[in-house]
């Protein structure tokens, strides 16, 4: 498909959303990041059967620790699609990209 | 276990506010066990307030540690060579660990990051209950494991009152009547009886009621 999506955007690789952690998602906000979000496969059909499931739970918890410190929430989000959507993922990481452009750069200062 | 909370972000950032350089100290008894004070809620923790100060632009040296239990004075001396190194120290323990570690070195100041809220349970992953009120004279054999000292909202020894509502206590909808329960079990075991008898009145001094307690065993004492 060759599809391209912002250049803004590193992508980390886990075996199942499940793995990635709360403190995985706060520590590149505290490093940096202007945003994170998790790309899971979509509700109901995780290979593991609940990983995307808590990973969206460890999401809103993150959230409610920005908002918590006077940060914006919405700079980590969990999107949800499957692996033959290519032109989704390209999609989402358009719209994350512009959702974080609007918010401006983090307020972290390292 | 003892069941604690962590305490709102804002509140614990205001308690360090005026520090540079801190220590947040977990523990791996009941803290870690209901998810709020073991390693991985330090590391949440120190997380969040480096993300809340480095925001403000006012950077906040944080390092994290663990010991087995703050309530036993032999762990809390591990810390004795690095505790005076910072400015303020954070207990993610219980509020027995604040205590011990302010007793063991007088001249830190500590701060707790949680709240105690109860002696419980975890009835489902990421849910717990309170079991036990630590009342000091224990009864539960009387009412088959059910204790109405911790978990009736009145403490009653003769339920249930007027508040108990379609198996519910008024307190809450979501709270159960343990007086309801206790009947059914009662009931369910044909043993209703028990109930037709007047208790004693309780003496309370063995619960808070009389003061702080302590417990002394002899066997053990050195």
């Amino acid at each position: 498909m060759r599809l391209s999506y912002p250049s803004e955007i590193k992508v980390l690789q886990v075996p199942c959303t499940g793995r990635v952690d709360i403190l995985h998602l706060l520590k590149a906000i505290e490093d940096g990041a202007d945003g994170v979000y998790v790309a899971g496969c979509l509700e109901g059909e995780c290979h593991y059967l609940t990983g995307n499931i808590k990973t969206k739970k460890k999401v809103t918890y993150v959230k409610q620790l920005l908002e918590e410190i006077g940060m914006e929430p919405d700079r980590v989000e969990m999107y949800n699609l499957s692996s033959a959507q290519g032109g989704r993922f390209a999609e989402i990481a358009r719209e994350m990209t512009e959702k974080i452009r609007q918010l401006g750069p983090t307020p972290i200062k390292n | 276990m003892i069941v604690a909370d962590r305490k709102p972000l804002t509140e614990i950032l205001k308690m360090i506010e005026a520090e540079k350089k801190i220590l947040i100290v977990g523990c791996k008894g009941c803290v870690t066990v209901c998810n709020t004070g073991g390693l991985k809620e330090v590391e949440i923790l120190a997380a969040s307030l480096g993300i809340a100060r480095k925001k403000e632009n006012s950077a906040l040296t944080i390092d994290t540690t663990i010991i087995e239990r703050q309530c036993d004075n032999e762990y809390v001396a591990q810390l004795s060579e690095t505790v005076n190194d910072y400015d303020a120290v954070l207990s993610m323990a219980c509020g027995v660990g604040p205590q011990f570690l302010s007793e063991a070195y007088p001249d830190q100041k500590f701060f707790p990051a949680v709240n105690t809220t109860f002696y419980g349970g975890a009835v489902a992953h990421g849910i717990w209950e309170e079991r036990c009120a630590g009342c000091g004279t224990c009864i539960i054999h009387d009412f088959e494991g059910l204790c109405p000292i911790a978990r009736c909202a009145k403490s009653l020894l003769h339920g249930p009152c007027g508040g108990s509502s379609q198996t519910k206590c008024e307190i809450n909808p979501d709270t159960q009547c343990i007086w309801d329960l206790i009947v059914s079990k009662k009931m369910e075991l044909g043993k209703l009886d028990d109930l037709l008898g007047v208790r004693e009145l309780r003496d309370w001094r063995s619960a808070r009621d009389g003061g702080p307690r302590r417990s002394i065993r002899e066997e053990l004492t050195q």
